[in-house]
């Protein structure tokens, strides 16, 4: 274990011809930790890390990934790596077995690939053409691929872009058991949901920039915020909502119509943020 | 006695070892493909079978049939398909389908890529040359020589051949825009100059000089003249451009496109598709 954060990012600057899709972006994520990349369409969530896989070359920045930089790196550091792109479309011909096992070949150490395919739940899948494979059964074998050289860092890519929500829940897990495993992740997403289900960490990207960076618990300020109580006859702000309870609770002499309490949500917050940077 | 020294990682596989797993890998794939089969595979072997069948009659001057003349030109034209439309087509495919972006996340050595679309080729190209010859000689009546020196001959224009056209087609993908235009523009080329190299037409003799002088210029009519020296008496020499194989003009001419393919690989090859700057 060293002190060297996994990913490292510093003033991370690419524009596209007059478009810019990253503009300053600053970013760690710590050894083990599951990091979410949250942002709109466009926000710079694919460039970025296409950019931290060695995919695509930056216009300016530092960065340094498993403490190399990503643009001079070699094949060892490759192995280190396991990469869930957006869109693949390859593989077709081959069963599923056939593609998870060629791949095992290239990493020194490993998984069995019948356990790689196992953990992504595709084992009754294993002797069938990707071909024949549903949207969602092709991105788990896609993450079979990524982590069956056993990486210690892991990138996700819109993971669940197309998934129905029981499939989306199913993914989940199969992350969390990643994360479990001591992989670090790091995932980008335009679901708050998915964020605020599997990070340790989220990190609002917003026209190429950091517009916060905080535990989905705190997120903008969100553990902090004023309470919101409502009831069927009134709506009251408060730091102490259950005194408020038990005076309405005296008022109407026993239940009070209509009680709800909520903090406000991630998507509240989310929606804040990516109004105010916009 | 001295310490023993653990290496603290396992090594990575050898590209060669990474490179014959590719190969059975895109093995598989193409011949699952039904659509690489056939345009690449079996449309030599119906060509060879619909033509033949057609052309009638016996040259002068010797006991060759058109079907006769006509089947080493076709081996060539074979070569051709399984190397040069076959690489570039494929590759073309791997630049688009997210193939290569998904190797180039592995720790893969890129010559274990290429070696495996090497010997990919190598394995389709000897299987349509043992179909095509053995159509030739079943329906065809063609008699396979007995001197060594012609296998000689088809040895080493096989292997200048096949690997001009190679190189050539792998540097012809990166002409094409998407995995769906790439069948075109490769078969485009490829279909003039089997007629310009008198494959389709024949004999080659006949060809007006200016589409022979254009057809002369790339390694097809070459390697086909060079597979009729080998299956062919040399009293078939009357309806050739000049009345003799040049052997070493044929080598000349497939040792520089090999030279040249493979300077254009190394210059224009690219690994990310248009989109991934």
């Amino acid at each position: 274990m060293t002190d060297t954060p996994a990913v490292r990012i510093r003033g991370l600057r690419k524009t596209y011809g007059d478009t810019v899709a990253v503009a300053g972006l600053d970013l760690d994520v710590a050894d083990g930790e599951v990091v979410a990349l949250l942002g709109p369409n466009g926000a710079g969530k694919t460039t970025t890390i296409e950019i931290l896989e060695g995919h695509r070359d930056r216009d300016a920045g530092e960065v340094s990934v498993l403490g190399h930089d990503p643009a001079r790196t070699d094949l060892d550091w490759r192995a280190q790596i396991g990469i869930v792109t957006q869109d693949g479309g390859d593989l077709l011909e081959l069963t599923v077995r056939e593609a998870v096992g060629h791949f095992a070949h290239y990493y020194p150490r490993h998984r069995d690939p019948d356990q790689a395919i196992d953990l992504v739940g595709l084992t009754e899948k294993a002797t069938e053409r990707v071909r024949t494979l549903s949207g969602g059964q092709r991105r788990r074998l896609d993450v079979a691929i990524g982590v069956v050289g056993r990486p210690r860092l892991l990138f996700l890519d819109e993971p669940t872009t197309g998934f129905d929500p029981q499939a989306r829940r199913q993914f989940w897990a199969l992350i969390r058991r990643l994360a479990d495993e001591g992989c670090t992740i790091l995932l980008s997403t335009h679901y708050l949901e998915e964020a605020e289900a599997l990070a340790d960490r989220v990190a609002v990207i917003m026209g190429g920039r950091i517009v916060a960076d905080a535990t989905p618990a705190t997120l903008g300020g969100r553990a902090t915020a004023r309470t919101v109580v409502r009831w069927a006859d009134g709506r009251q702000e408060t730091d102490d909502p259950a005194g408020l309870i038990a005076t309405l609770t005296r008022r109407y002499g026993g239940t009070v119509p209509g009680l709800t309490v909520s903090r406000p949500s991630l998507e509240d917050i989310y929606l804040d943020l990516i109004g105010d940077a916009s | 006695m001295s310490a023993t020294v653990l290496r603290g990682a396992p090594r990575r596989p050898s590209a060669a070892r990474l490179g014959l797993h590719r190969a059975t890998i895109e093995l598989k794939s193409f011949f699952r493909e039904r659509d690489a089969v056939v345009f690449t595979f079996a449309m030599p072997a119906v060509i060879l079978a619909l033509l033949g069948s057609i052309f009638d009659g016996v040259y002068p001057g010797s006991d060759v049939t058109s079907a006769q003349y006509l089947a080493p030109s076709m081996i060539a034209a074979g070569v051709a398909s399984t190397t040069f439309i076959n690489l570039g087509t494929s590759i073309a495919a791997d630049r688009d389908d997210g193939t290569l972006r998904r190797l180039r996340g592995a720790p893969m050595p890129p010559s274990a890529y290429f070696i495996g679309k090497i010997l990919m080729a190598l394995v389709v190209t000897v299987g349509e040359t043992v179909v095509l010859l053995g159509i030739a000689v079943v329906a065809f009546d063609l008699s396979l020589p007995t001197d060594p020196a012609r296998w000689l001959t088809f040895g080493w224009v096989f292997l200048l051949g096949a690997t001009a056209c190679a190189l050539t087609g792998i540097a012809a993908s990166s002409l094409a825009r998407s995995a769906r235009s790439a069948g075109a523009v490769m078969n485009l080329p490829y279909l003039v100059l089997a007629f310009i190299s008198g494959v389709f037409y024949t004999p080659v003799g006949q060809l007006p000089e200016p589409l022979v002088t254009i057809g002369s210029l790339f390694p097809l009519k070459w390697m086909a003249q060079g597979f009729r020296s080998v299956f062919l008496p040399d009293s078939i020499l009357p309806q050739e451009v000049v009345p003799s194989w040049e052997h070493g003009r044929i080598a000349l001419v497939l040792a520089a496109w090999c030279i040249g393919g493979m300077v254009l690989c190394l210059t224009t090859f690219r690994w990310r598709g248009r989109r991934g700057r």
